[in-house]
């Protein structure tokens, strides 16, 4: 063997990975990237505060029951659990997804990853799966993990029997806040090469839903029109999800009909705007 | 036994709305070196799109290294690399952690694709950069490091979109000697798109000039420069066009490569030696006109592309 290091271009002899795996590696730089970041973490860890609050009032109840008259340990307890984590949401969703796609098209990156050997579907699964990670790291584990907790504290299973339902609760309203926020944001983020226009556009579109339907409650003096907000649809299948009465009047059919159009109308952008080139005609 | 094309296209058209950048293309890529010579505009970088599968022609056949793109893009695209005209790059990444991170999703091994990153940076003279961010690479640190992201893989065929676009001299001398090197030392099949003449001759083996949107002509250099003619370089003192006029009137072909230096070619078959000069000094007196310089010149690519698109 030569005693001296080729610099030189050598062919590459070794093994290499099967298809369908970029998406990880996609969505691991993203993660990784974004944990690079102080601010970041700082968020995150500032997210984790409600789940300390939380996990002090179950050890309270468990441990002083006279306290449970204050603060009671229920299903719904859970449910406004992960309503507060909306607005941890709704941050992370800016901080995070608003540059997912954007800073690649402001710089020229779509070309790069799709002049590699991987689907356009994968891109935008890797992308999803930064932003998604993240928010179910604020949403369904801590979600989860007061459930664990309630049951260790407690030493016995009988909240879990006498609500069993919270657990597939926390699961999906933790997961309809994760999809919807995920989706729409990455189509925003696929529409500009802005983040800022693009954080800007998101939280106008959920203010501004919020605010047409607060006009059209006082308007009408119902809230049949809830569907018109984001946040009100989420509440809608919320509140089902934990056996709540709705807080408002639209049909739950609507409100889950809504999220799920605004989903497929987010795939649909994605669809169009994730390509290796742009094609003016 | 001939050896299989690297690229093949069987009337390929592609529109962009109602332009048609495209127009019913045949033309077979051989292995090698081969250069795609176009003016802008041309649809050089649209047959390279398409070949990526980037844009669905609108009829019409692309095959790279024996697979047909549209059935299999994800394979074509596993054994290519690109080295796109415009710059891109990941934000927020340095060189090295890139270049690896485009092996990873070329398929390579996080530990494979971040020993190659290594290798090919050093390879592309970016070695002492590795571990700036790419954001702060000058113009020809940029070309390099988009060389190296299509090489980090170690592709059986490399598309090179106008590869020395805003280098200065010696920048460019050095990415010409990286891809004269890569065709012809380390077996690398490439097709070098670019307008510049003289960065496709120095580099390639076989050219295919395109010209709004179809093949002018193709074939190897050599042959493409030494047709049945000859060629002078010529400067003369008097009125210009009614020399070229009648050098054009007697079948000669003439385009300006300097400033007053005009090259003329004769065509035909092999000449005694001296009727050419003959002929065009003849050329020369009966309109009035004094040759100052008369000298027989090699071929160059320049010619074969300007007598390929048309131009006087």
């Amino acid at each position: 063997m030569s005693p001296i290091h080729d610099q030189s271009y050598r062919r590459y002899t070794g093994t290499r990975e099967p298809r369908g795996r970029s998406w990880a590696v996609i969505a691991w730089a993203g993660i990784r990237g974004m944990l690079s970041k102080k601010i970041f973490l700082g968020l995150l860890v500032v997210a984790w505060i409600p789940v300390l609050v939380r996990a002090i009032q179950i050890w309270a109840v468990v441990t002083y029951p006279q306290a449970g008259q204050l603060l009671p340990v229920e299903a719904r307890m859970f449910m406004q659990f992960v309503e507060q984590q909306s607005f941890f949401v709704f941050a992370i969703t800016v901080y995070v997804g608003s540059g997912l796609i954007a800073s690649d098209r402001r710089a020229n990156a779509l070309q790069n990853y799709l002049s590699k050997p991987l689907m356009r579907v994968e891109y935008i699964v890797g992308k999803f799966a930064v932003l998604a990670s993240f928010l179910v790291f604020i949403t369904l584990v801590p979600g989860l993990i007061l459930i664990v907790l309630q049951v260790s504290f407690a030493g016995n299973l009988d909240f879990l029997k006498a609500n069993l339902h919270v657990i597939p609760a926390v699961i999906l309203a933790s997961l309809v806040r994760v999809l919807v926020a995920s989706f729409a944001m990455l189509a925003l983020s696929s529409l500009s090469k802005s983040t800022r226009y693009v954080a800007i556009l998101y939280t106008g579109a959920i203010f501004f839903t919020e605010s047409m339907f607060g006009v059209l409650r006082v308007v009408t003096n119902s809230t049949r029109s809830a569907w018109v907000s984001i946040g009100g649809n989420i509440e809608i299948v919320t509140d089902v999800m934990f056996r709540q009465t709705p807080r408002y009047d639209t049909p739950v059919i609507v409100a889950v009909l809504v999220l799920a159009g605004l989903v497929v109308l987010s795939m649909s952008v994605l669809e169009r705007r994730v390509r290796g080139v742009e094609v003016v005609s | 036994m001939t050896e299989a094309p690297a690229v093949i296209l069987e009337k390929v058209t592609v529109e962009y709305g109602r332009n048609k950048a495209l127009r019913d293309v045949s033309a077979v890529f051989p292995k090698g070196a081969v250069g795609l010579l176009g003016p802008n505009g041309a649809g050089k970088s649209t047959m390279l799109k398409a070949l990526l599968g980037f844009i669905p022609p609108k009829s019409g056949r692309l095959e790279v290294l024996g697979l047909n793109v549209a059935d299999r893009p994800l394979e074509v695209r596993a054994r290519l690399g690109y080295m796109p005209e415009s710059d891109g790059h990941i934000p927020g990444m340095n060189a090295v952690t890139f270049v690896a991170y485009c092996g990873q999703l070329s398929g390579l091994p996080k530990s494979d694709a971040m020993q190659r990153a290594h290798e090919v940076l050093y390879y592309v003279g970016l070695g002492e950069a590795r571990y700036r961010n790419l954001e702060t690479y000058s113009t020809g640190m940029k070309q390099r490091i988009k060389l190296a992201q299509a090489l980090v893989h170690d592709p059986d065929l490399l598309f090179l979109d106008e590869p020395t676009n805003g280098m200065d001299p010696k920048g460019r001398d050095e990415m010409l000697e990286l891809i004269r090197d890569l065709a012809h030392n380390k077996g690398v099949n490439l097709i070098l798109s670019s307008h510049l003449l003289p960065d496709v001759e120095y580099t390639c083996d076989h050219v295919v000039v395109l010209d709004k949107g179809a093949v002018a002509t193709h074939g190897s250099i050599d042959q493409l420069k030494g047709p049945a003619g000859r060629v002078f370089e010529v400067r003369v003192k008097g009125e210009m066009p009614p020399f070229v006029a009648a050098l054009e009137a007697a079948g000669l072909k003439c385009h300006e490569s300097e400033e007053d230096v005009m090259r003329v070619f004769v065509p035909g078959g092999a000449a005694t030696p001296g009727a050419d000069q003959q002929r065009i000094c003849e050329l020369a007196q009966q309109v009035g006109v004094q040759v100052r310089h008369l000298r027989a010149s090699l071929p160059s690519l320049e010619d074969v592309f300007a007598k390929a698109i048309g131009e006087p």
